[in-house]
């Protein structure tokens, strides 16, 4: 395929409840079939099993939403934005919101590599104690180390923590903002967060707010 | 639980299970009517994990049948996983559909489909998860109407306990037929037994409970009575006498499937009459859509889904009439679209090869499959799949040089009169075939066998013979493990105790029931797992319920015994099935029924369905007669 015959678009959605447990390459599928679905003339790499050639924003943890997710798609055809966005939005599933598509330079660096850290807001279940909360969130940023255990290899989490702070939007119902590490090889969990809190983060529903550029 | 209730305790399990995307619903297509406004409301039901059942077809006809009718709407419903089982016991969360996650509780209908026979104790597994009582007799007016349809059902005896109904045969005019019938008995108020009085009345619909089975002192069945005018005997198979256009809005599945591709059927019914095969048995005549129709299909189901890989799906696609046709065509139509297609159950020759060879283009090179299913010519023609091995081989040696690395080879130990040698054949074959391999691509070339052990299935010519023992599928399995330790070549097997396992529940008679609820208490569920298939538990359940295993499998059936399943009436009739059983022992085939009819019986049994629907519609003779009586003396008809 020659490469100047391609045409790169950089499509923004959100991620709602419906897909919350549709994983990073589960969601890579449901993107090309939304695609096709669209008649969007998708470029296949060649060979014996040929995918579309597309790239995705930093994986988001199973189970979060996000309304700031990027899939960055290549056409063998040059589309106007506009129409892209209109054919997408017929054939969308329930769940993915597409809020913008634009243009992108062929040569601008991938998704992941310009993001180095992601913002999540954590809301909690009523049933959750977080009286305490505000004393732990201080320990939390006060720690030098904070080692954890996932697939069973340790690892210190406290470096990924950008920042983690405590916003009351109403006063019975405090909501937790937090920005983690997005590089290469040095990704923050957010419910490892919370864990490292001591709540239960299967009572919290976690929703990533922005993507935070290298650029920025 | 109001479904507002059971979502917001998911919202907890969820995170804590594996693939949590097998229970959300919510995947592009699925439908969601309005439940205060919508008077029967159905759930489809799969006794198995959702990864299976969204690939079952025959459920995903019966959804689109159901959503398009004003007046009902179907929803779907899975086993959970053990993880997922364990989390919803816990919780206290009734199994639920996975559209409005309304409990299955709340259904009027809830329908499972069961293709094959060992996901029976799944069912009892599910009832249980949704709070309904196991058993049909301790059902009332609140529980939903649990009904059963698919293959398995053409010996519904073994589960006749748990169901309300079964339907027999095609499912796509029959159930509009329940539905109305449910509908009607919703309005008059009126008692359970009155509905499935109602339900009786149907043609194809078998409920189990008003009929009683009447047994021989040595255990052998006498006979099945009628306990009210209402029950039908037999019951005969429905069918479609034209195959509706085929359904294009699947549900596209947010996660990976077992097929997860666009199905699209082109054929039902098979013409080749392998004397082991059930399916080619049961769901004769065959039928044709055309072409265009096929194409069309495509067309939207692709528009509409946006699936990258396709499958044109029957029970031998080299038999599709005009199969060249369709290839060239679906070629030409869909060539530049990143579209892969597979054309599964092609007959061994090399025409074969060159179809694929024309669909697939470059695209891909995974494996080719060939199912001889014995190795010797005289075994071959036993089971009326005639084929020579020169033949094979020579499909074999066009496979490998037009791009393949691996051939697929299926065979079946355990056929009638089957010895050590034939065994050894297969071992000799695989061989053959790997050496051709070799001489044409060198150490690329591989050979995956598959090696299935026989079951005698109801309504084939082989009904009346005998299961291998599990020694003597353990000394067969042996030779070929022995032989076939070769680099290049790789060898499955089943295990014989799961053979054991679907040979009972194929075969078995109501006193089965007693046995597969014991066993369900005793903690067997998913079965068709080997990992989770526990035979000491189901000999443990048949010694407690005083059920001799032995008696299902390894008796010689006389002619004239009444089997569990002679009041199913498949329209293929018992005096054919034993002609062509004689047949074999003579080592007689029948080619091609398309090519020569013989009287299997489909054609007096639906006559009329016959000659409403003339031509090309059927594979069947013509018929001409106006006169029904002359039906039963139908001449052997050249086409």
């Amino acid at each position: 395929m020659n490469q100047s015959k391609r045409h790169r678009y950089r499509i923004h959605f959100t991620k709602g409840d419906t897909l919350r447990f549709i994983g990073h390459l589960d969601l890579y599928r449901t993107w090309e079939r939304t695609l096709r679905r669209a008649r969007i003339p998708l470029t296949y790499s060649q060979g014996f099993n040929p995918r579309p050639k597309m790239n995705q924003s930093p994986a988001l943890p199973l189970g979060c939403t996000s309304e700031c997710e990027a899939v960055d798609i290549w056409l063998e055809q040059e589309l106007h934005p506009e129409r892209i966005l209109e054919d997408l939005r017929q054939v969308t599933p329930q769940g993915l919101q597409i809020q913008s598509v634009k243009q992108v330079d062929l040569r601008a660096p991938s998704l992941q590599s310009q993001v180095i850290a992601v913002e999540y807001v954590v809301f909690f279940d009523p049933s959750t104690p977080l009286d305490d909360l505000q004393s732990s969130v201080q320990n939390v940023v006060e720690e030098k180390n904070i080692l954890r255990k996932r697939r069973g290899r340790e690892y210190d989490l406290r470096p990924l923590i950008e920042h983690l702070e405590i916003d009351h939007g109403e006063p019975e119902k405090p909501i937790l903002r937090m920005i983690l590490s997005a590089r290469q090889g040095a990704t923050g969990r957010p419910e490892e967060v919370i864990a490292s809190l001591g709540l239960d983060p299967t009572f919290a529903s976690i929703h990533r707010t922005r993507l935070i550029l290298d650029t920025e | 639980m109001t479904p507002e209730e059971v979502q917001r305790k998911l919202e907890h399990i969820l995170p804590t299970v594996q693939k949590p995307g097998r229970y959300t619903g919510g995947e592009y297509n699925q439908v969601i009517k309005e439940w205060s406004q919508t008077p029967v409301r159905v759930a489809l039901a799969f006794p198995d994990i959702y990864d299976l059942g969204m690939s079952n077809l025959g459920l995903a006809i019966l959804y689109d049948i159901l959503n398009q009718q004003p007046g009902v709407l179907a929803e779907r419903t899975y086993a959970p996983w053990l993880d997922m089982e364990d989390a919803i016991r816990r919780e206290r969360v009734p199994l639920y559909s996975l559209e409005t996650k309304h409990p299955l509780r709340d259904f009027d209908i809830l329908g499972f489909s069961l293709p094959y026979e060992k996901i029976n104790t799944n069912v009892l597994n599910m009832l249980d998860l949704a709070g309904i009582p196991l058993m049909t007799s301790e059902r009332d007016h609140e529980h939903p109407l649990v009904i059963a349809g698919g293959h398995a059902t053409y010996n519904p005896e073994p589960m006749v306990d748990f169901f309300d109904a079964f339907v027999i045969g095609e499912g796509e005019e029959v159930i509009l037929e329940i539905v109305g019938c449910v509908r009607e008995w919703k309005r008059s108020n009126g008692a359970r037994k009155d509905l499935l009085k109602a339900l009786a009345g149907i043609l194809g619909v078998y409920v189990p409970s008003l009929y009683q089975a009447h047994y021989h002192e040595d255990g052998r069945l006498s006979h099945i009575e009628r306990l009210t005018d209402e029950a039908q005997l037999p019951i005969i198979k429905r069918i479609v006498p034209k195959l509706p256009p085929p359904p294009c809005n699947h549900i596209v599945p947010f996660i990976d499937i077992t097929h997860n591709r666009l199905p699209i059927e082109i054929m039902r019914g098979c013409t080749r009459g392998c004397r082991f095969c059930q399916a080619g048995m049961i769901t004769r005549p065959v039928r044709e859509r055309t072409v265009e129709e096929i194409v069309a299909a495509i067309d939207h189901g692709l528009a509409n889904t946006g699936f990258e890989e396709m499958g044109l799906l029957s029970l031998s696609s080299s038999d599709f009439s005009s199969i060249l046709d369709l290839v060239r065509e679906v070629n030409e139509r869909f060539k530049d679209q990143h579209l892969s297609i597979s054309l599964p159950s092609l007959r061994i020759e090399t025409v074969s090869v060159e179809l694929m060879d024309l669909l697939q283009g470059n695209a891909h090179r995974g494996g080719f499959t060939l199912a001889p299913e014995a190795a010797t010519e005289r075994l071959r023609d036993l089971i009326n799949k005639p084929v020579s091995t020169e033949q094979l081989l020579d499909t074999a040696h066009e496979i490998y040089k037009r791009g393949w690395h691996t051939i697929k080879l299926y065979f079946m130990i355990g056929h009638p009169t089957e010895t050590l040698d034939d065994v050894q054949a297969i071992a000799d074959l695989c061989k053959a075939v790997l050496a051709k391999g070799r001489s044409i691509i060198g150490k690329r070339a591989r050979v995956n066998v598959g090696v299935s052990t026989f079951v005698p299935k109801p309504h084939t010519p082989f009904q009346w013979t005998t299961c291998d023992t599990i020694e003597q599928i353990e000394e067969k399995q042996g030779l070929l493990k022995r032989q076939l330790r070769i680099p290049g070549l790789k060898l499955n097997w089943n295990d014989p105790q799961e053979t054991m396992l679907e040979a009972w529940l194929s075969r078995g008679d109501r006193r089965l029931g007693r046995v597969i609820h014991k066993a369900w208490m005793q903690g067997t569920k998913f079965d068709a797992w080997q990992e989770h298939f526990n035979y000491p538990a189901w000999m443990e359940a048949f010694e407690t319920v005083g059920v001799d295993p032995s008696f299902y499998l390894h008796r010689e059936r006389s002619l004239d015994e009444t089997l569990p399943w002679d009041h199913i009436d498949a329209a293929v009739n018992k005096q054919f099935l034993a002609e062509d059983y004689l047949w074999s022992t003579q080592g007689r085939t029948r080619i091609d029924c398309r090519e020569h009819c013989y009287s299997c019986g489909i054609l007096p049994t639906f006559i009329d369905l016959r000659r409403q629907h003339p031509g090309k519609t059927w594979e069947c003779p013509e018929v001409h007669s106006p006169s029904q009586k002359k039906v039963k003396t139908l001449p052997l008809i050249q086409n």
